[in-house]
């Protein structure tokens, strides 16, 4: 039996784990070709508009189109080919956002919580003045300053969720510093800067994962509010929230142009959560 | 005999966080209040006290893990006692720590085999795979263990690694920090004896800290107990155990449990 040589019950624990991770993955990754391969795999122009053929609904349904799978909003657009198309946005937002804003807050966090003192000091009071700031409304203003574009609403999501990442790993580097195996990198001569990446860095590393993945869910949150709020990138490319924002008006007579988005943003934001906690149980050594 | 660590007037003050007013220093507590002691190369030093007495205070000193606030540390005729931190480490590599808990003082990310081998590629040795053998055989653990993480092993193996890390860099000095007293019994005797085996094969010279008097009285040759971060008694073992002088000593003697068949229960 395969359990038999395991040293303890951990191994079923992590077998559990992987249907989760699988499905996660399997998700997300089926986006990324779909975002990659956007115009080759939607079936229409997702801007192409056609009033004759506006309000079509999904194929099961009596009055259905043959080619529109999942039905078209008001002004005759494919729901679909504008979901797969919406995927390019939000997938570009939470994987280029999502990891600055990790680099940038986890070596802040791991600055203030390793060396203490005055680093300590000062990112912490910048921790605190951030934080009193409402972050939606911090973001809507930034857009406003800057401009909506797909470039302000990653400099937005950066600068307001940065202070995610750095209390939460400061806090965890704090608590590793006090343990005795950085006490013993001293005693064998390792330097700070040798210690804070070779002995806290590894053990900080699978909350900074589970938390880079929720930030990238979090990021394609916050790219369909404010493209549901029209600060998103230029009216015209679809994108998710706003499609969620155009369904909003007509839910009544075309559910599908409401409902479709958001279940693959719900199951996105989903995926990449459940994704960070699939890679922490299957890769983390010390499962604890 | 040279002298390996002479400390002189040694003092030790630590920043009182839980009396630090709203504004302004924290008041300081003096926890070694002028020690004067030598080790001379190739001794086992036992230095015990209860808890507060200072003794791991001093342990952390005299490894330089803390700065002390006066006095003296010379470590083979080098004073150490505010050495920078650059220039101490070169020096690190001689004299060494084994820590109280094994769980904590070894990284639970990385495997047996890094902790033994990242600080000798830190010192610039060679042959590093054949000195991490070495080192896991000498306190007799098996080869294969160098791929295990620490929560694969048992307490005493654990601190098995520890040591190994520790005499892997062929210190002149060790210093254990209340290695046992994490440990269940029998693990316990069997920690012992091994350092009592390496203290001889490997003439090293070992300051053992420890509450627990009748352990430092099977290991150490000189003992120095410490009260209230002053320094009661220094003496050989022996004749501290036979005729303790001061009230404390005897005080830590009389906690010792003694099997006494003859007891009357009453």
């Amino acid at each position: 039996m395969a359990e038999a040589k395991a040293i303890d019950g951990r191994s079923l624990v992590r077998r559990r784990a992987g249907l989760r991770l699988w499905l996660s993955a399997s998700w997300l990754g089926l986006l990324c070709l779909v975002a990659l391969f956007a115009p080759w795999i939607a079936p229409k122009d997702p801007l192409a508009q056609d009033l004759f053929l506006g309000r079509l609904p999904p194929f099961w349904m009596p009055g259905a189109e043959p080619g529109y799978l999942l039905g078209t909003d008001s002004l005759g657009r494919d729901v679909l080919s504008r979901i797969v198309h919406g995927a390019r946005v939000a997938l570009a937002v939470a994987l280029i956002a999502g990891t600055i804003t990790c680099l940038i807050g986890a070596t802040l966090g791991l600055l203030a919580g390793f060396l203490r003192g005055w680093v300590d000091m000062i990112i912490s009071r910048m921790i605190d003045i951030w934080m009193a700031f409402p972050p939606v409304l911090f973001s809507i203003l930034l857009i406003a300053v800057l401009g909506p574009g797909l470039v302000s609403i990653i400099i937005a999501i950066v600068v307001i969720d940065w202070t995610r990442f750095a209390r939460v790993v400061r806090a965890e580097a704090m608590a590793q510093g006090a343990m005795d195996y950085v006490a013993s990198a001293r005693v064998a001569g390792r330097g700070r800067p040798g210690t804070m990446v070779r002995e806290i860095l590894p053990n900080v590393l699978p909350t900074i994962v589970v938390l880079l993945t929720l930030e990238m869910g979090i990021a394609v949150i916050v790219e369909a509010i404010l493209s549901f709020v029209n600060l998103s990138i230029s009216t015209d490319d679809p994108t998710w929230g706003g499609m969620i924002s155009e369904g909003r008006t007509s839910v009544h007579q075309a559910w599908w142009v409401l409902v479709f988005p958001l279940v693959t943003l719900f199951l996105t934001v989903l995926a990449f959560s459940q994704l960070g906690e699939g890679l922490k149980d299957r890769f983390d050594p010390v499962l604890r | 005999m040279a002298d390996l660590y002479s400390i002189e007037a040694l003092r030790l003050s630590l920043a009182d966080m839980t009396a630090k007013p709203l504004f302004g220093a924290a008041p300081h507590i003096e926890i070694l209040r002028g020690l004067s002691f030598t080790i001379p190369r190739g001794a086992v030093v036992g230095i015990v006290g209860g808890s507060g007495s200072g003794k791991s205070t001093l342990g952390r000193a005299l490894v330089r893990l803390l700065e002390p606030s006066g006095g003296a540390i010379r470590f083979d005729g080098t004073d150490i006692t505010h050495l920078p931190e650059a220039a101490l480490r070169p020096l690190r590599r001689r004299f060494q720590m084994i820590f109280q808990d094994p769980m904590s003082s070894l990284n639970p990310r990385h495997r047996v085999a890094t902790i033994i081998a990242e600080p000798l590629r830190l010192h610039g040795f060679d042959a590093i795979p054949d000195r991490v053998a070495r080192a896991l055989d000498h306190v007799g653990l098996p080869a294969h263990f160098a791929s295990r993480y620490p929560h694969e092993l048992s307490g005493g193996q654990r601190q098995r690694v520890g040591i190994a890390r520790a005499i892997a860099l062929e210190p002149d000095f060790i210093l254990a920090d209340e290695i046992v007293s994490g440990l269940d019994v029998s693990s316990q005797a069997q920690v012992l004896n091994l350092l009592e085996r390496l203290v001889g094969d490997l003439g090293l010279t070992l300051a053992f800290i420890s509450h627990d008097l009748s352990v430092i009285r099977r290991l150490c040759q000189r003992t120095i107990v410490l009260h209230r971060g002053e320094i009661v008694e220094d003496r050989p073992t022996a004749d501290l155990f036979a005729d303790p002088q001061a009230a404390y000593t005897r005080e830590l003697l009389e906690a010792i449990p003694l099997p006494d068949p003859a007891q009357v229960w009453t």
